[in-house]
């Protein structure tokens, strides 16, 4: 027979892939929070700074930061995915395996 | 004083940063425009569009029997097509013209607001995606009212689609016909028509299948446009940025000022504020959620988030030196300029033909002659037509599952008969649409989208969000917190500049809620309102769901028991 819901929280593993999911998340979010609300509260109080031209050409300091945040954010997702797959998969298999 | 500056350009970062949205369009798609020559070769390229989703439609309509397939295409679609068909979503004609307008005109701060619109999606990915796609089947609402008594949840949630749905559409429909007369030289109302013709007949007949598909070619087509284009701006200046960035600033009045951010964010309260809308909202827009539905299991919900933010990152950083080239090589060219404005005295980047909007349409005939420019413009139109049919769709199918088979037919209704009533409500929907874009041709619409985002992210995201991760939220609680959400947001923007000022025609600075965006307010109201009204409530409904955390949390971790892909 199935195993209810409640005894499924009990299994280790349930708790390990939950706290583990929490972790991952959580600090991800904020991660990403602290980029993007950095980044805008730089725009807001140091415009000047962003605007420090890069050695003597035009480019300013603005643009590789810009471009860090964009690709900031993708890595962020594609590092999740990639613990995402190894982790929560693999205990996702057993939990469900277990429960039957 | 520079927060007044602030505020006008704010918003229309927030519209811009949406999908299509009229706003920055400031002179191309808000207000009077001038009807172009008609351009054959962009007819000729939009008919091969519509012939060929017409084609896949009909394919679909004979895929599309259950309404597993109508609404989530029988689950069966791949994560990277899904994740394409997202950011189809989300690139709209508004982030790509609109955007590249933005940095026309502007320079760096077009930047700002791509990054806004980017960094929802990582949001999306650790907290919605997986669980979503774990507990629900059709709508979000089948997730936020999981454990919860059905009528009210379901009300809600339809209240908060229906009126993000409505607000979006207007703007869609407006921009589309102003953007289709400057493009195609076809009467407003003609356009308008023609985009809600093709959108009734896609979703109608095609479901989710169709506006899938529908999706994923217009991204292909819009990501191949824009690389080429931003392509060609580069080996123009030698695969240079500093030689491109360097005639840029030439030829901007603003000069070396298009290198740093300007005026548009200056207030760190309405910037928060802004910046949660954009970054929230992405997380409570029902066409995107609904999106998560058309795939197999977590994993390919997951792995749609991310090839759609790699696709969405990429396309915000073509559309950046797109809008970098249109400055160098558009406003240097007295081809795309009006010459009536420049004796007028106006600089040549305000001079320039159609308004900001056209800058990515005018550089496309720069670097590419005619035929390529009317690629572009087929493309832009493709465009809106995919956005407002993924957004008819959810409309529907709030109508549909949450309203008609659940709340009046206590979840009793037959399948035929909740697909017809789906059907019938896109039709009604489109009808509407149809109405409203054309009742709006005048009005200022500019507020429209933000308000969408602020809705989305002050009534759908709280909601979604506390019945997934805290066990004490109740029925009561997520109600009366959703509608606090909801009613915030709506006086927030009723009250905001855009609106009081620019639309109501009160004197400037009278408004009584100063800043752009009241996501920071009302989504506080939100959180906090469904935290109290839970704590507060005894009822024995409350304990009932409460009890239904476990079985909702386990299902929601591991997928047990979820809807997984139907035959397809």
């Amino acid at each position: 027979m199935a195993l209810s819901a409640l005894e499924i929280e009990k299994n280790p593993k349930f708790q390990e892939l939950v706290a583990k999911r929490r972790s991952l998340g959580w600090s991800l979010t904020f991660l990403t929070l602290v980029i993007y609300f950095g980044f805008i509260l730089l725009v807001a109080f140091e415009p000047k700074l962003l605007g420090t031209p890069i050695g003597n050409g035009v480019t300013t300091l603005g643009m590789p930061v810009g471009l860090a945040v964009i690709v900031a954010t993708f890595l962020i997702v594609g590092f999740y995915v990639m613990r995402a797959n190894a982790i929560y998969d693999v205990l996702t298999r057993q939990i469900v395996e277990e429960s039957k | 004083m520079s927060r007044k500056s602030f505020l006008p350009a704010a918003l229309v970062g927030a519209g811009a940063l949406a999908l299509c949205n009229p706003a920055f369009a400031a002179d191309a798609i808000t207000g009077a425009v001038q009807k172009q020559e008609v351009n054959l070769s962009a007819i000729i390229m939009f008919v091969g569009f519509v012939l060929v989703t017409l084609g896949i439609t009909y394919w679909a309509a004979k895929r599309t029997r259950s309404a597993a397939q109508f609404y989530s295409a029988g689950g069966g679609i791949t994560g990277f097509q899904n994740g394409l068909a997202i950011a189809g979503d989300y690139m709209s004609a508004a982030s790509f013209l609109g955007i590249s307008g933005l940095v026309y005109k502007s320079g760096y701060d077009g930047l700002i607001y791509s990054v806004g619109f980017l960094v929802g999606w990582p949001i999306v990915m650790f907290l919605i995606a997986e669980p979503l796609r774990n507990l629900g089947k059709f709508t979000f609402a089948d997730v936020a009212s999981f454990r919860f008594q059905q009528t009210p949840i379901r009300v809600l949630a339809a209240c908060g689609t229906l009126v993000v749905v409505a607000f979006y559409l207007i703007a869609q429909m407006v921009g589309a016909g102003k953007l289709i007369q400057i493009l195609f030289g076809l009467d407003y109302w003609i356009a308008v028509v023609m985009v809600g013709g093709l959108m009734i007949v896609y979703v109608t007949f095609g479901g989710m299948i169709a506006t899938t598909w529908v999706q994923i070619i217009k991204a292909c087509l819009l990501l191949a446009g824009a690389t080429f284009m931003a392509g060609m701006v580069l080996v123009h200046f030698g695969f240079s940025m500093e030689n491109l960035f360097k005639a840029a600033v030439d030829a901007h009045p603003k000069h070396i000022k298009i290198m740093e951010p300007g005026q548009l964010v200056t207030n760190p309260v309405g910037a928060v504020s802004l910046g949660l809308a954009l970054m929230f909202g992405t997380a409570g827009l029902p066409h995107i959620l609904m999106r998560f539905f058309t795939v197999s299991d977590a994993k390919a919900a997951r792995k749609s988030v991310f090839y759609a933010t790699g696709f969405i990152g990429y396309f915000y950083i073509l559309t950046f030196i797109i809008g970098f080239g249109a400055i160098a090589l558009v406003s240097t060219n007295p081809e795309f300029l009006n010459g009536d404005l420049i004796a007028k005295g106006k600089n040549a980047i305000e001079a320039i033909r159609g308004g900001d909007n056209m800058a990515a349409i005018h550089l496309s005939s720069a670097v590419g002659g005619q035929a390529f420019l009317g690629f572009i413009s087929a493309v832009a139109f493709a465009t809106i037509l995919a956005v407002v049919s993924g957004l008819t769709l959810s409309g529907a199918s709030a109508v549909s599952h949450d309203l008609y088979a659940t709340v009046f037919k206590n979840g009793q209704a037959n399948e035929q008969s909740e697909i017809r009533v789906s059907k019938i409500a896109t039709i009604v929907l489109g009808i509407v649409a149809v109405y409203l874009g054309i009742a709006f041709e005048k009005a200022n619409v500019a507020f429209m989208v933000g308000l969408a985002f602020a809705i989305a992210a002050s009534c759908n995201f709280p909601v979604l969000l506390m019945s997934l991760m805290w066990r004490g939220m109740t029925t009561r609680g997520a109600v009366y917190g959703g509608f606090l959400g909801l009613a915030s947001a709506m006086v927030g923007v009723i009250l905001s500049p855009a609106v009081w000022e620019a639309v109501m025609g009160h004197a400037k600075g009278s408004a009584p809620f100063p800043y752009s965006n009241p996501a920071l307010f009302s989504m506080t109201l939100a959180f906090a309102g469904i935290w109290l009204f839970s704590k507060l409530d005894r009822s024995r409904r409350g304990v009932k769901d409460i009890e239904g955390f476990d079985p909702q949390f386990v299902r929601g971790q591991t997928g047990i028991g979820a809807s997984g892909a139907s035959a397809h």
